[in-house]
């Protein structure tokens, strides 16, 4: 009987610290309060996420958190950084250990609704590729058949690898992994013959190597992967300042509001989109419960969408992404703010 | 006067203060209210955790087992792939996780018996080597050894490429390759199989349920003709020789099947990326079963060595003294009456193992860990149940190892008559 009932306090333990926090529905609030926004990130991306030598956290999906804090907290610097790996991330997020996970996650059917996140908009439209060592002789995924294939469990990858192989008929052999750190190390070591995942973090892994001209990224590209930041469902307030924050920073390239000439236009600008983005006329910040200059805050924090695209991943650093799918809907791409009226 | 006597002790009528000030009734009144309490805490808990989950939206449901699992995985023991459910993986995961255990135990056993008996060794260099052996693997956590062995299979092994072309690395021995993957040994192949069993999608070859029958009948028969030679010596003094019989049964079974099935060795030969042919062996898996090996195997070693420390110094000289040499008095004598001792520590090293063999997510192994409770969990969301489930298997699991093996000590054990 002892034994019996000391198993099921174990169990109710177990079970109730996994969803104590969860229930909180004011996250703005808590956020206030705490005077910190907590931001669940990749655990280490170079040019998404990852911290520098002095533990400073940088990189694309870092802007996002940094936006965020600077549009709620009036300071980009209040963020504390929990980094998460790819099975760890939703539970982080669900049991409200972060307040909003900005980790190149996928934006999919189910997590969206059986596990009740919310996706707060896309900062990179992203699609899964395959890397291979230059020596190896491949030229297309197709030539992978027998292959061992390293790949992080817990992913939308993982399924469409397993997908993509069975659709044509050939086999594969997988290494499991856990983090980013680990694939590049096991890929290193020749313990896999390819290494897949998303496109940009192919790219941003090759970046990190010492001879990245040795690895290349196969043309082909097997699914959608709409990356963004991500909630939890139900705090419809909280969702609606994330999604607004990033649109501001797309609006913001949009519309040439950059970090260099923000202030000038908050005060002389004539275009009326503009101005009601910088709370110079309108109330549109009440609306979500900050003030009126949320916005330019969070543009200043680390620049535009365009700004933080080219300081962090872009051309002109060493992962070296072209803009693609990535670039403003008026240049041909997918990247498109709502209206801000 | 006795009557009047005895009337006088009679109990005094039941007052409520009894409870508390009565000898009697205290002890009782305290299980009571600590019985209690713990099921408040245990009820406050579960409504807590179904709160909590009502206020998330998530409910407790375990359709997704049969659902499709949609991942694939390295090992399987029965044919599994990407079409199957959740549950089949959740199998493949279990049978890994048992695979693994069943081997660690064994070959721990094994370790920690010659460790043990060795560690009292005359030989002082013996007996040094194997006390720095358990007192390193002893004091370090098994999640490194199983990270260092990990990581010394993918370092210094080479990428199967290496073995390509005429510059290649042999094979070693001609027949095994360890590479940074796995290791690929040969396999056995009928030239004239006669088919499997099939159950299923899971197909026994009736070549290994041959074999394993002849072994069976073999260990069976050496156990009859043990005990005839028991009888006749015990009957004329003169115990006949029984060692060729014993051998040919071991020995004639397996040839007359490599005769009659025409086996022969299918080197693994490299086709494309990987070998293709023989055995893959995992090097995760090879990583921790060896760690869980030797690091259980230290542990078993000091049960061992206790047990034996425990048998009386005169059974050993009384054995010496009738001429047994040293190797029978451990086996016949000592060993025996150590038994006792070492068997019920041993089941509990047994389950640590079992448990510990959840630490296969470090280098990748898909066990029950792995599977239901790794990639399963995070692909469906659901954690809760994945936890409950897996609690609730290895709970099984060792509850089941506990009771084998407890039967096993009460047959080992001192029969006091």
């Amino acid at each position: 009987m002892k034994r019996t009932v000391c198993f099921g306090a174990a169990v109710a333990t177990l079970l109730s610290t996994g969803a104590g926090f969860a229930d909180e529905g004011d996250t703005l609030a808590e956020v206030k309060g705490r005077d910190q926004l907590i931001c669940g990130v990749n655990a280490g991306l170079v040019g998404f996420a990852s911290p520098d030598a002095n533990g400073n956290w940088t990189g694309f999906d870092i802007a996002i958190c940094k936006a965020v804090a600077a549009a709620v907290l009036g300071d980009p610097t209040k963020v504390k950084y929990v980094p998460t790996t790819g099975q760890t991330r939703f539970t982080a997020l669900a049991s409200g250990e972060v307040d909003i996970l900005s980790r190149n996650s996928t934006w999919t059917f189910s997590r969206d609704t059986d596990l009740n996140l919310d996706f707060a908009g896309i900062n990179y439209y992203d699609g899964q590729g395959f890397m291979v060592p230059r020596s190896l002789g491949v030229s297309s995924a197709k030539e992978l058949g027998g292959a061992t294939i390293c790949i992080q469990t817990g992913t939308t990858t993982e399924l469409n690898l397993a997908d993509y192989f069975r659709a044509n008929n050939m086999e594969y052999q997988p290494v499991n992994i856990d983090s980013n750190a680990e694939g590049e190390q096991q890929y290193m070591a020749g313990a896999c013959d390819a290494y897949t995942t998303d496109a940009s973090g192919l790219a941003a892994t090759r970046a990190a190597f010492a001879n990245p001209d040795d690895h290349i990224i196969l043309p082909e590209i097997i699914s959608k992967e709409p990356l963004g930041p991500v909630v939890r469902h139900g705090d419809n307030n909280w969702g609606d300042i994330v999604r607004w924050t990033l649109y501001a920073l797309i609006a913001a390239e949009e519309y040439g509001v950059t970090s260099a000439n923000i202030d000038e236009l908050a005060s002389n600008s004539e275009n009326p989109e503009v101005q009601r983005l910088l709370g110079t006329t309108g109330d549109l910040g009440a609306m979500i419960g900050l003030d009126a200059d949320w916005a330019k805050r969070a543009i200043k924090a680390s620049g535009n969408y365009g700004e933080i695209f080219a300081k962090t991943i872009g051309e002109e650093t060493p992962i070296g992404l072209a803009r693609g799918l990535n670039a403003q809907w008026t240049q041909g791409g997918l990247i498109y703010a709502m209206p801000f009226r | 006067m006795i009557d009047r006597a005895s009337a006088g002790r009679q109990d005094p009528p039941f007052r409520l203060s009894m409870l508390i000030y009565d000898k009697r009734y205290r002890s009782l009144t305290f299980q009571v209210i600590v019985f209690i309490l713990v099921m408040s805490l245990v009820w406050w808990l579960i409504n807590n955790t179904i709160t909590n989950l009502a206020n998330l939206g998530k409910d407790i449901d375990f359709g997704f087992l049969f659902s499709r699992a949609g991942y694939d995985i390295p090992q399987q023991v029965i044919p599994y792939n990407s079409d199957d459910t959740h549950f089949r993986a959740a199998l493949i995961g279990l049978l890994n996780t048992l695979l693994v255990s069943f081997l660690g135990c064994i070959a721990a056993t094994i370790v920690g018996v010659t460790v043990g008996v060795l560690r009292l060794s005359n030989n002082w260099l013996f007996a040094r080597l194997m006390t720095i052996y358990v007192e390193i693997f002893r004091n370090i956590p098994l999640l490194l050894w199983i990270l260092i062995i990990f990581a010394v299979f993918t370092e210094i092994t080479p990428a199967p490429r290496a073995y390509r072309g005429e510059e290649g690395i042999d094979l070693f021995l001609g027949m095994v390759a360890p590479t940074n993957r796995y290791t690929a040994i040969p396999a056995i192949i009928a030239a004239r199989s006669p088919g499997a069993l099939e159950l299923g999608r899971i197909a026994i070859p009736w070549l290994a349920i041959i074999f394993i029958g002849l072994l069976v009948a073999a260990v069976m028969l050496r156990r009859a003709i043990n005990a005839r030679a028991s009888r006749i010596q015990e009957r004329t003094g003169q115990r006949p020789v029984t060692w060729p019989v014993n051998l040919a049964l071991f020995v004639v079974p397996p040839i007359a099947l490599w005769i009659i099935f025409g086996l022969y060795l299918e080197i693994p030969q490299l086709a494309g990326f990987n070998f293709s042919g023989g055995i893959s062996v995992d090097n995760s898996f090879v990583a921790l079963w060896l760690a869980l090996t030797l690091y259980t195997g230290a542990f078993i070693a000091e049960i061992v060595r206790a047990g034996i420390l425990s048998v009386s110094k005169g059974q050993s000289e009384a054995a010496f003294a009738l001429g047994l040499r040293p190797n029978r008095t451990m086996n016949l004598v000592i060993l025996p009456q150590a038994l006792r001792v070492i068997v019920p520590p041993l089941i509990s090293q047994y389950l640590n193992l079992t448990k510990n063999s959840s630490l296969a997510i470090a280098v990748g192994y898909m066990d029950l860990r792995g599977t239901l409770g790794g990639t399963t969990a995070n692909q469906t969301g659901r954690e809760l149940e994945s936890i409950l489930l897996m609690m609730l298997v290895y709970l099984a699991i060792s509850l089941l190892i506990s009771g084998a093996m407890n039967i096993y000590n009460s047959r080992v054990r001192l029969k006091e008559r």
